[in-house]
Formats: structure tokens, sequence, C-alpha cells
């Protein structure tokens, strides 16, 4: 049977201290491929130093039905941000 | 010209580049997927790139007014000194990927040595060029075993490849009287020295793609002295296209 | 899902896209928005590598090597940007290798101007100069489209695309200043290339009936006749820089709109190509066709290679 190269996901590091982005994907038979497609395909003009591959099929991801439950409780926590708390002008730098 | 040995030599190492690169460019939007045809333009750009170093450099050697462009498309073709492996032709996939690891190991051991080269401009470009070429070596290196361990078919076609290009792999390693005067001097590299290491890193590649290793047959050279294969003068007819029907103009 | 359920999602679906939110792969989407984004992206993807063929075409052939190695790369980069966009088609559940049958069986389009052929040495920088300078006017405006994996893909391929044009320009900068042989030559690229690139822009407003829902959708910013509109102000200007003429005697400029005023584009030619019966159309197929399938045998040996690899090291573990 005819089997076509698998998806890979590409995460590419642009310079020390920065973290991996998703740099977009493309199709290898094997993660050494991918990794040589990914530097090929996604670092031509330099923009990386580190470059990180996964089978696509490897990655699970939250459902957007479930967004509601998932995401929409974190939004009335305000008491986690700083801005929720009042301070005096004379204290400085807090 | 004051260092006409130096000229050749330089030519000797840039013609290969450019007629190589020449053969990959031929391949660009043909390749048997998207990935691996980007890939394989990268190995030409690199190529295009250190023959575009070389030949300026040679043309400040010239001194007369001649530029990189006339040196890589005004010669004639006895002039172009690239050995035979480099012009053959894009047969099938197998034979681009044979063809540029049987260079690519050659062509790694010469930029590896000519880092120790007397002549300055020879270190910056070979220092560069070490690691371009090291990832066209490890390129074809690992495309050479998924064919060789990938399917009969696959293994049949890059066994044929090898088997085809095999007797074109000494010649690599000849010495002209150029090379054998910048050798001596410590400019250039000495080929010879490289034979043996050569093919025992090609031995063990083929044998990890699960390959047989050719028989050493009678060799095909004469690249190196100017005489080429038929291929070499359709190559030159496109190379040198616009520079023979338009000349003396600017592009 | 009953039919209320559906009308209900697609108002919030709709509600969403005009607030400006992105649409990302696994969100909700109307079919006939997915199959939309599948057909008009693969056939972006189409393009950009049926597009490599006819500058393909002089990389052994570039006069120099600076232009040659420019012109490598700017090939290159349309293989990067047809692999960009076929990934963003992916996202929305169908294969590369499906596209691919797609185009190959005739089924899936590209643009019509690459079914022209580029006879000479101008071409290229005629090419470069219009024909990308029209797709940036058509891509730019996709940056900020509603699918997330399109805007995205189109936002990499305009940063990479900058040098394309300017590439192309040079080109045809030094044919004009060069000899009188070169700047007849440019002069006969910009006749030949002219018309073609005022159709790319696709049929005139009156006749494209997706128009409406395309912008609805952020597919389009513009109008076709609008972006035409907008090509033709731009590039008229850089023709008399070059010195050399557009080929449209009815093109002057209107000082009461403050636009150029052009000829009508010959319709019976743009629907020939379409169709299929431009110069190149078969060529092109041919050139695809011929790759994928001499690199059959190529991708199943990687496979098989993979296969055997994971089996070793499996059986090295236990």
């Amino acid at each position: 049977m005819k089997k076509d190269w698998p998806l890979w996901e590409v995460f590419v590091r642009s310079k020390n201290g920065l973290e991996h982005r998703h740099f977009g994907s493309l199709h290898a038979a094997d993660a050494e491929m991918a990794l040589e497609n990914a530097r090929d395909v996604y670092t031509r003009r330099n923009e990386g130093v580190s470059i990180w591959v996964v089978e696509s099929k490897y990655i699970t991801a939250s459902n957007p039905a479930d967004n509601g439950e998932f995401f929409e409780p974190a939004q009335d926590k305000i008491y986690r941000h700083p801005t929720f708390y009042d301070l005096p002008d004379e204290v400085k730098h807090m | 010209m004051k260092d006409q040995d130096l000229y050749n030599y330089i030519l000797g190492i840039a013609d290969n580049s450019l007629i190589l690169g020449q053969r990959l460019g031929e391949l660009c939007g043909h390749g048997p997927n998207l990935e691996t045809d980007i890939a394989l333009t990268n190995i030409a750009l690199d190529l295009f790139g250190q023959t575009r170093s070389y030949y300026q450099y040679a043309a400040k050697i010239a001194g007369d007014g001649r530029t990189e462009d006339d040196i890589a498309m005004l010669r004639n073709e006895r002039d172009y000194k690239n050995v035979l492996l480099v012009e053959q032709p894009n047969t099938h996939f197998g034979h681009v990927i044979a063809r540029q690891f049987l260079f690519d190991v050659y062509h790694l051991q010469l930029m590896n040595a000519l880092q120790h080269s007397e002549d300055e401009m020879l270190v910056a470009i070979a220092r560069k060029g070490v690691k371009e070429v090291s990832y066209h070596k490890r390129f074809s290196g690992d495309w050479l075993k998924r064919l060789g361990d990938g399917t009969d078919e696959s293994k049949q076609k890059i066994q044929e490849a090898i088997d085809h290009f095999w007797p074109y792999t000494d010649e690599l390693f000849d010495m002209s009287d150029s090379d054998k005067k910048m050798a001596e001097q410590g400019i250039g590299v000495d080929l010879t020295a490289l034979k043996d290491e050569y093919y025992k890193q090609i031995s063990e590649v083929l044998e990890e793609a699960t390959l047989t290793i050719p028989d050493n047959p009678y060799s095909k050279r004469g690249g190196k002295q100017g005489i080429h294969t038929e291929h070499m003068g359709y190559i030159l007819t496109e190379l040198q296209y616009m520079q023979r029907t338009y000349p003396n103009m600017t592009w | 899902m009953s039919e209320k359920e559906v009308k209900n999602l697609e108002a919030i679906f709709e509600a969403r896209i005009a607030r400006d939110e992105k649409i990302e792969p696994k969100d909700w989407m109307p079919e006939k928005y997915r199959q939309t984004h599948i057909r008009q992206i693969s056939q972006h993807a189409h393009s950009e590598i049926v597009g490599m063929l006819p500058e393909g075409n002089w990389i052994t052939r570039a006069p120099s090597l600076r232009r040659k190695a420019a012109l490598l790369a700017k090939v290159q980069d349309e293989a990067g940007h047809g692999l960009y966009l076929y990934s963003a088609t992916e996202t929305l559940g169908i294969s590369r290798e499906e596209l691919f049958d797609q185009l190959h069986s005739g089924k899936a389009k590209y643009s019509s101007i690459f079914n022209y052929p580029t006879i000479t040495w101008a071409d290229i920088g005629a090419i470069g100069w219009l024909v990308d300078g029209a797709a940036i006017i058509n891509q730019v405006a996709l940056c900020t489209t509603s699918f997330g994996p399109y805007a995205r893909a189109m936002v990499r391929i305009c940063k990479e695309e900058s040098f394309h044009q300017r590439q192309g320009y040079e080109i045809m900068l030094t044919l004009c200043n060069g000899t009188p042989e070169q700047k007849a030559m440019a002069q006969d690229a910009l006749n030949r290339w002219w018309w073609p690139s005022l159709m790319m822009f696709g049929p005139r407003d009156a006749d494209s009936p997706h128009t409406e829902q395309s912008m609805k959708w952020k597919l389009k910013r513009k109008t076709n006749d609008e972006l035409r509109q907008q090509f033709v102000d731009q590039t008229v200007p850089q023709a008399d820089i070059l010195g050399i003429t557009v080929p449209d005697p009815d093109l002057k400029f209107n000082a009461e709109t403050g636009h150029y005023d052009f000829g009508e584009i010959d319709w019976d030619e743009f629907w020939q190509v379409v169709k299929g019966h431009g110069p190149c159309n078969k060529e092109r197929m041919e050139a695809r066709v011929g790759a994928w399938e001499r690199g059959s045998w190529v991708r199943e040996a990687a496979m098989a290679y993979a296969e055997k690899q994971a089996k070793k090291k499996v059986a090295k573990a236990s």
C-alpha cells in the first residue's frame, strides 16, 4: 500500500534567550528528515538557532467547543493582576 | 600572469562547484516533492556562492579586467577543469544523490584541508565552505541510506547509480601541474593523501546503506585536463547562452 | 444538528468574522467556508509551484552568477510559499497528496499567468516586476484574511517576497540602461506581459459572482476591478522611469478621478487560457505530473526506510 510522508510541526528558536515558536509544518518520512527539511524550509533566511519537530499526530489539542469551560473561568479572576490592588502614589516601583 | 598556478588552482576547485551547481539548478521545480526540491536548491545556492568567491578571487589575481562572469561564462570547453563526475546528468534521483554523495565526501575533505592553506583568501573560503559542505554530505549520505535500505526498487536504482559513477571517482585525486606546485608551496592540498580516507568513508556509508561496494574498474578521467564528456558542451551552451549571444553587455 | 441550530451557529460565525476575529482550523465553520478556503488556498499554492516552471527555465541560462543565484533563490522561495500554503490547506482536513491529485487531474486551477512562455531573459525581469507586483497587491490584502493559517502564511510570504519584485525591476532597469538591443528586449517583454498581468486580477466585478461572499469572509478586501486599478496606477509610473511604453493606446491619466484609464482586456483570451488553451498549459501540467511520478519511488523508499528504522529501534529496546 502506498503511504504518504506524515505531517510534522516545526518549532524554531530564533535566537538564544527566546522560546521555540511554532513556525509551520512540513512533510517528512522520519524525524531526522523532518529536522533537515525544517532547516531547509524554515531557516533559509537565518531565522533560527534551534529546531524542534514533532509529528503532528502526537499533538493533543483542546477542543474549541470546550473553550467556555476551559478559558472563561479565568476571565473574572482580576485579583491575579497587579492593577487590582490600590496603593498610594508615594509607593513607587512595586 | 604572475600567479598563473594559483589562478589555475582556484579554477580547478571553482569549476567543480559551478558545474555541479548548474546541474542542480536544472532540478529546481522538478524534485520528488517540495521539501526535497528546496533542499537541493539550497545545496546549489551554496555551490554558486562558493563559485563566486573563487572566481572573484581569480579575477583579482588575473588582474586584466576580467570579471567573475567572464571567467565563469566565457571560456572554451577545454579550459574548464572540473572533474567528469560533476557534469554527469540528472538521470534520476538516484543519480543525483549518488553523484552528490561521491562528490561531497571528497569536497569536505578538500575544504577541511584547505583551511590550513598558506593562502588567507582560500582559508576564508574554505572555513565557510566546510560548514556548507558538511551539510551537503549529511543530506546526500542520509538519502543514500534511505534509497539503499528502502524498497527493492530504490536499492536497485541507487546501486546502479553508484556503479555507474564509481569509475569517475578516481579522477578526484588527480593532481594537475598547478595542483602539484600549489601543494608544494603549502597553498594547495595534496589530493593523493586524501584518497584512502575517501574510499574508507564511502565504503562505510555504502555498507550502512546495505549497498555493494563496486569493484575497481578502469577509471574515467580527463576533466581536469579539460577533456570532457559529451555532456559538457550542452551544459556550457546553456551556461554561456546570454554572454555569447549578447557579448559585452551588463546584466 | 437541526437546520435551525446550524443557522444559529452560522450567525455566530459570521459575527465573529465581522468583529475581525480569526477562525482557526478546529473551530466550527460552515461547510461552504471550508470548501471555499480549500479551493482558494490550494489554488494559490498550485500557482506558486506551477509558477516555478516559467522562471525555472532560465536558471541555467541566467546571464551572470549574481542573477543566477538571485533567480534560484526566488524560484526556491516559490516552492517554500507553495509549501506554506499547502500546509495551511491541510489544516482544513485534506492532504497534500489529494491536492496534488486535483492539480494533476485538471480539477484544480492555478493562476493563468504561468501558462505564458518565458522566451527571453527580459521575461524574468517582467515577471518579477509585473507578475510579482500584481501578486503582492493581492497578497497584502490577504494578510488580514479571516482564516488564521492562511493569514499567517500570507504574512510570512509577503515578508519573503519583498525582494522578488525588486529583483525583477532591477533586471528591467539594467536592460533599459543598457544597449538598444537590451532595451528592445525589455520593451518586448512588457508588451507580452502587460495584458496577462492585468488578467491576474480575475474577471470584471460584474462577472465575478463570488465577490460578495469573499468580501464577507475577508478572502477579498477589495474587488477585482479595484485591485486592477491599483496595479495600473502604481505600475505606469514605474514604466515611465524605465523609459518603456505600456502597450495600451487607451491608457491615459484621468485628472478628474486621479487614476489611469485603460483599455479593454481581451476577455476571450482570458477565458481561453483559463480553460486550458494557453500557450503552455499542457507543458506546465506535464512538468508537474512528470516530477511527481518520477518522484514516486523516492517517496516510497523514504517511507520504507523510516519503517525499517522504527522497527529496529523497537527491537533494540525490547
